[in-house]
């Protein structure tokens, strides 16, 4: 992001963000509270004395929104240290949360075995320093140690092998 | 005469042997992950709970207790060693204790901090057990408008002394909260912010969203450093400090215990304050400041004692009250509500050898960290040699089948990923993750209180200040806001944590 980001006011002068990671912290407690909020009002809401379940979330998502403005707002102010948001690396993000969540998908049919391989052998792939063959030996001594841990030590309850087999 | 018998039924209860056995075995496993770079006590205590879910009651909560140590005590060895401080109460321990270890020092700066903790944490159950029958009475003539106002101050005053900037702290507090209510409301039995899902109506499970929030988002964010950092691993020979060390060492860890126990009962006070103040106290003091920064034992002996310290009489506060002080003490809740245990005042009445073998097992866990971890330290150490490349995986295993078999459902994998990303996109914004889970686990605790005050005021929000008890704790929570907010105040505050 090599343009530096701008906004501007009502007068139609233009305001520098300094602190980027404050501005979209802001925008991002904005949104939820808000979010929250109007949610909430889809539920009873009471009164003070007697609280529906949207009485307290509505509120707090108020305040939420309040702070994020605060915080937003504080972003532009021209005194303090300016900041710019650190490179996103969504490769590494994709390939460790991927594999977790194909863990996720695979254990109930695959078993936790085979899902153990696909799990490590995906998020190995984030590493800069990747090898299949380094990636394949930390497999089979994690599905080891799992099986001797979890499954006979400390008697997890999990499918163990593919469901088509032990059926 | 009734602290030692309460103590004694304490150690009746944790050294029966099946209890000393999950004891040692917290300890090691606590050290075993918290040794691990990157993996802060938080990060590992989420990783081993699942592990104690299967537990009788009082076993878990011994095993988790010494896996608390542990993952201190690993946190410790990593900083020392490889200058990559777990959490924050560790960074002051890189400026001395990595030092020493460049010095060829290292076993002198691991046997300082793990004998200063040692030493701290007894001083400290003494404390503990001592404050926690007059606390616990207190606790009793707080109603429902004493309690929010606790909380409150409880959590301004988690991040306050915390480090970065108050508002977004705040915020994310707020969050947290927020996130708690997620799931069944228990007055009227509405699915709040459920969306139809029905794993959802449960609420968010805590370890998936710990997990994600400090395990996965932490070991993307280390995969995105390629920086090699050295390490001191084949230097750890002499374990045994001298004479000379023991001169310099004594009296910081006496001066560390005393500034750490007092901090750690604060609410929000805890580890990392208390180890940042230990050292300044140090440096003050001593006849030798130059040598700080270069390896002065002091600046190792001091926080570690201060922040063991910290960490024992922060569980004050959970043990008397039922309020956590930091997020730690939160995961310690939810470990607790999993076994249908509600931390406050009536659980030492109720259940006094689970609350006498808690404390007791703690100075246990202490002990076995000296006794067992001193000498098996080069085990630990070759740990920090296996390449990053074969450890994240690991992690990721065992996080993914504890977190799956909590509740033997493959959803709260996929809340972990999502709390992973969340975690993430939090560390790029820079907001401080360790207070959105003390909301999270407050948050409903809240709501339900602040129902029952306007519930009794008939609407009339005036009660939290015409209770002069909760009107005492809003004002010390004010008070802390004011004193904070005021320039000389901010000014030393964002200096002392420059360095993280």
């Amino acid at each position: 992001m090599a343009v530096p980001f701008t906004v501007s006011n009502p007068a139609g002068a233009i305001m520098r963000i300094r602190k980027q990671t404050d501005f979209f912290s802001g925008l991002m407690f904005i949104t939820v509270g808000l979010g929250f909020s109007l949610v909430a009002r889809g539920y009873t809401m009471g009164t003070a004395a007697r609280m529906g379940p949207g009485y307290f979330p509505f509120w707090l998502g108020i305040v939420l929104a309040l702070l994020g403005a605060v915080v937003a707002i504080g972003a532009m102010s021209p005194k303090g240290e300016s900041d710019r948001l650190a490179r996103w690396d969504l490769r590494t993000v994709l390939w460790v949360l991927g594999s977790v969540v194909l863990f996720g998908l695979v254990l109930k049919p695959l078993g936790m075995v085979l899902s153990v391989i696909l799990l490590v052998l995906i998020a190995s792939m984030a590493s800069h320093e990747f090898t299949w063959r380094g990636a394949l030996l930390n497999a089979a001594v994690l599905v080891v140690i799992s099986l001797v841990a979890f499954v006979y030590g400390i008697n997890l309850q999990m499918p163990v092998w593919p469901a088509f087999l032990s059926a | 005469m009734e602290l030692l018998n309460h103590l004694a039924l304490g150690f009746s209860t944790a050294l029966s042997l099946q209890n000393l056995a999950y004891a040692l075995l917290g300890c090691v496993l606590g050290t075993l992950i918290g040794v691990l770079p990157g993996l802060g006590p938080l990060a590992t205590i989420a990783m081993l709970l699942p592990i104690t879910y299967t537990l009788p009651p009082v076993a878990a909560l011994i095993m988790l207790a010494g896996i608390y140590y542990g993952a201190q005590y690993g946190g410790s060895t990593t900083a020392i060693l490889v200058n990559l401080p777990g959490e924050s109460s560790s960074v002051v321990t890189t400026l001395d204790g990595y030092q020493m270890a460049r010095k060829g020092r290292a076993g002198v700066a691991l046997a300082t901090a793990g004998l200063g903790s040692f030493f701290a944490g007894s001083v400290a159950t003494l404390i503990l057990a001592a404050f926690a029958t007059p606390l616990s009475e207190l606790a009793f003539k707080f109603g429902p408008a004493e309690y929010f106002s606790l909380m409150v101050l409880g959590l301004i005053g988690a991040v306050v002394l915390a480090s970065g900037s108050l508002v977004k702290a705040v915020a994310m507090i707020v969050l947290g909260l927020l996130i708690g209510l997620i799931g069944t409301d228990v007055n009227s039995g509405v699915a709040r912010f459920s969306f139809d899902v029905p794993e959802l109506t449960d609420g968010i499970n805590i370890t998936g969203l710990a997990m994600g929030l400090f395990g996965f988002a932490e070991i993307i964010v280390n995969l995105e450093q390629r920086e090699s950092r050295e390490t001191f691993t084949d230097r750890v020979t002499n374990l045994f400090p001298t004479r000379e060390d023991f001169r310099r060492m004594i009296p910081a860890v006496l001066r560390g215990t005393a500034l750490g126990s007092a901090l750690g009962v604060l609410p929000g006070g805890g580890a990392s304050l208390s180890s940042f103040a230990a050292y300044s106290l140090e440096k003050k003091t001593s006849q030798h400041p130059h040598e700080f920064g270069k390896g002065a034992i002091e600046g190792v002996a001091g926080p570690e004692s201060a922040n063991n310290a910290a960490a024992q009489t922060s569980f004050i506060p959970l043990l008397t009250l039922g309020i956590p002080s930091n997020a730690v003490m939160a995961l310690m809740v939810g470990a607790m509500t999993i076994h249908n245990i509600q931390p406050g005042p009536q659980v030492m009445t109720s259940n006094p050898s689970l609350f006498w073998g808690l404390i007791a097992s703690m100075w246990i866990g202490n002990l076995t960290l000296v006794i067992l971890n001193l000498p098996l330290i080069g085990i630990w150490v070759k740990l920090l040699k296996v390449p990053y490349r074969f450890l994240y995986p690991a992690i990721l295993t065992f996080c993914c089948i504890g977190v799956y078999s909590v509740n033997n459902t493959v959803f709260d994998v996929f809340v972990a990923a999502a709390c992973g990303m969340i975690g993430y996109v939090f560390m790029k914004l820079r907001c401080e993750p360790a207070p959105l889970l003390l909301g999270f686990v407050l948050g409903p605790m809240m709501e339900e209180n602040f129902r029952r005050t306007l519930l009794l005021s008939r609407g009339d929000f005036h009660v939290f200040i015409e209770r002069p008890l909760s009107l005492g704790l809003l004002v010390a929570a004010a008070a802390l806001v004011a004193v904070v907010a005021l320039p000389a105040v901010k000014a030393k505050r964002e200096e002392a944590f420059q360095d993280e």
